[in-house]
């Protein structure tokens, strides 16, 4: 005689340490196996769309800081990268370089803890401590070049806010010298462990045509074998003068993208490397005073530079009419930002293209079938951060 | 790698009836078609083998409440083959019914109840059209021009009645929108007085 089944609802969060913030997710189980999974989220939407429209192009810039809040200035970038086009300012070489060298200061960033959270989702502790450490210094970075941990508003239109202090860039080069090695513990930690496997091996494999199909982008896409990475492909700043690696998966499971994520960090390093040997010297933003503030000690002396600042500490430049889209290749996969300006300060419509947002919309695909067990492990290698999946 | 140009020219021979519009800005192509024509434009973008715009990026909305066209939806498209995007913008009135893309991508899904629930443009056949990002029970469109930014309700927890409740937005201080238009330019009364 068949034993009766009922399928059962469960509630994974809104308060789950593995859900990496706040989800609901409404799972429908049929004993351990997970038959339906309805994410709800939204419950950190802050509106950020909305309140870009009502703020100046300089206001709106730390509010990307606010979405992927582990790597902050990836997003800044897609936003200045916008605003430029539209304007058509020339960045300084210097600045370009500076913006690529923090950008992959946040793609290791956003990586080790992707990493290390998702191999403590399927039981290790180690490394999230070891990761941790290397992550501090890696902030101190950002605090030293914009003033600020987390929250850093340093790209702008234009290039970059300040100038690198002195000595940050011998500081980075030891950071990149001891670096390597520490990938390589994390890795002996994780690469061949006989746990970390079972967890991650042909668990939520997602196939080629699938990733296109659900806009996957970034490590989720590549993960299954599609060799596509905005940095090369639709190079912007200066990153066709690195040379680097895109590592592509071959199955497209939870493994396969952890192991993307590490090899990531080394070519990172790698452009770290390449920056810091050819740093150009000269200035750091463009020397058009209608866009970027003067220095400070211009104020003193010059009446042009004490009315640009003014003018550009209240009302704010002004952006000419058009409508852009530009995307840049972010830890997660593409960030994109579609700008509509109107020609006054303030960008009429400004709609950010979180690529965690189509991740997630795929765990109902992605986690059909598996074991409840399956779901942290499935979330953790999605990259999930809600401050960019939910606006 | 396809030249851009040729792909538009392709684009407005292949699809000459149902296009309205195209140009290229920024390298990127821009079309400008009709609501009805949205499906068919989106399956062969996808399917000709000269397009293979394979991925879809973002669906969104754009709101101009002086327009007598409120809306005006957009589309973006991606593809990897030629490393070419495109842009696909119609025009939607306020209570017109749009036809759903999810049967052609299925990423169309969130991208349409962001939509829905940000600016109240109804999806045709969408298997699941229900509010994304707002709260539970929430009323209105945020992104719409007229919705206030400071929001209608505030929630907070009530000691009295031990559970959170709802209530209207009250501001200590009201959000204060300056006008910083040049003076220089004139601001905006004194360009008034100087017309007359």
């Amino acid at each position: 005689m068949a034993k009766e089944t009922k399928t059962l609802n469960l509630n994974f969060g809104p308060q789950h340490p593995a859900a990496h913030g706040v989800l609901r997710l409404i799972l429908q189980l049929d004993g351990e196996i997970v038959e339906k999974a309805d994410p709800h989220i939204g419950l950190l939407h802050r509106g950020t769309e909305k309140l870009i429209e009502n703020k100046t192009y300089t206001q709106a810039v730390p509010y990307f800081d606010r979405l992927d809040y582990v790597a902050p200035m990836n997003q800044e970038h897609a936003f200045a990268l916008a605003i430029e086009k539209i304007l058509k300012i020339e960045v300084p070489i210097r600045a370009q370089y500076i913006r690529v060298m923090f950008c992959e200061i946040g793609r290791i960033l956003s990586h080790i803890l992707n990493v290390t959270t998702q191999a403590m989702d399927v039981g290790a502790l180690t490394p999230t401590l070891w990761g941790f450490e290397e992550r501090e210094i890696l902030m101190g970075f950002y605090e030293k070049v914009s003033g600020s941990r987390l929250h850093a508003n340093y790209f702008r239109a234009g290039g970059v806010h300040q100038d690198l202090p002195k000595g940050l860039d011998k500081e980075i080069g030891k950071f990149c010298e001891r670096f390597p090695k520490i990938i390589n513990d994390l890795e002996l930690l994780l690469t061949d462990n006989r746990i970390f496997k079972q967890r991650n091996v042909d668990i939520g494999v997602v196939s080629k045509q699938d990733a296109l199909d659900y806009s996957f982008s970034g490590v989720m896409l590549r993960g299954s074998g599609v060799p596509w990475d905005l940095r090369k492909s639709q190079p912007y700043d200066c990153y066709e003068q690195f040379e680097f690696k895109i590592p592509v998966g071959k199955n497209g499971d939870c493994y396969d993208r952890y192991l993307c994520r590490i090899e990531e960090m080394k070519e990172s390093v790698n452009i770290i490397n390449q920056c810091l040997a050819n740093l150009p010297v000269g200035p750091i933003k463009t020397d058009d005073g209608k866009i970027s503030p003067p220095p400070k000690k211009e104020i003193k002396q010059s009446m042009e530079a004490l009315i640009h600042h003014f003018k550009l500490y209240t009302e704010g430049y002004r952006v000419d009419k058009d409508e852009i889209y530009t995307a840049v290749e972010a830890p997660k996969g593409e960030f994109g930002v579609y700008l509509i300006s109107d020609g006054s300060s303030k960008p009429y419509k400004c709609k950010i293209r979180a690529p965690g947002f189509s991740h997630l919309q795929a765990m109902d695909y992605l986690i059909k079938g598996h074991m409840l067990a399956d779901v942290p492990a499935v979330l953790g290698s999605m990259d999930i951060v809600f401050g960019e999946v939910d606006r | 790698m396809q030249n851009i140009q040729d792909l538009e020219k392709i684009l407005n021979s292949e699809l000459n009836t149902k296009i309205k519009s195209s140009y290229i800005k920024h390298n990127q192509i821009y079309l400008k078609i009709d609501e009805a024509d949205l499906t068919e434009v989106i399956l062969f973008l996808k399917t000709n083998s000269k397009t293979k715009f394979r991925q879809l990026i973002d669906i969104t909305a754009v709101d101009f409440p002086e327009n007598e066209i409120r809306f005006k939806l957009v589309y973006l498209l991606l593809s990897h083959e030629f490393n070419q995007r495109i842009i696909i913008e119609m025009d939607v009135k306020e209570k017109e019914i749009v036809g759903s893309i999810t049967s052609i991508f299925p990423a169309a899904n969130w991208m349409e109840r962001e939509v829905f629930d940000m600016y109240g443009i109804d999806f045709k056949d969408h298997p699941d059209l229900r509010r994304i990002l707002t709260d539970y029970g929430f009323e209105g469109h945020p992104l719409r021009k007229d919705f206030p930014l400071t929001g209608h309700n505030e929630v907070r927890y009530s000691h009295e009645t031990k559970k959170v409740i709802y209530e209207p937005v009250k501001l200590e201080q009201n959000y204060r929108n300056f006008d910083y238009e040049s003076p220089w330019e004139g601001t905006k009364y004194i360009k008034e007085q100087t017309k007359e």
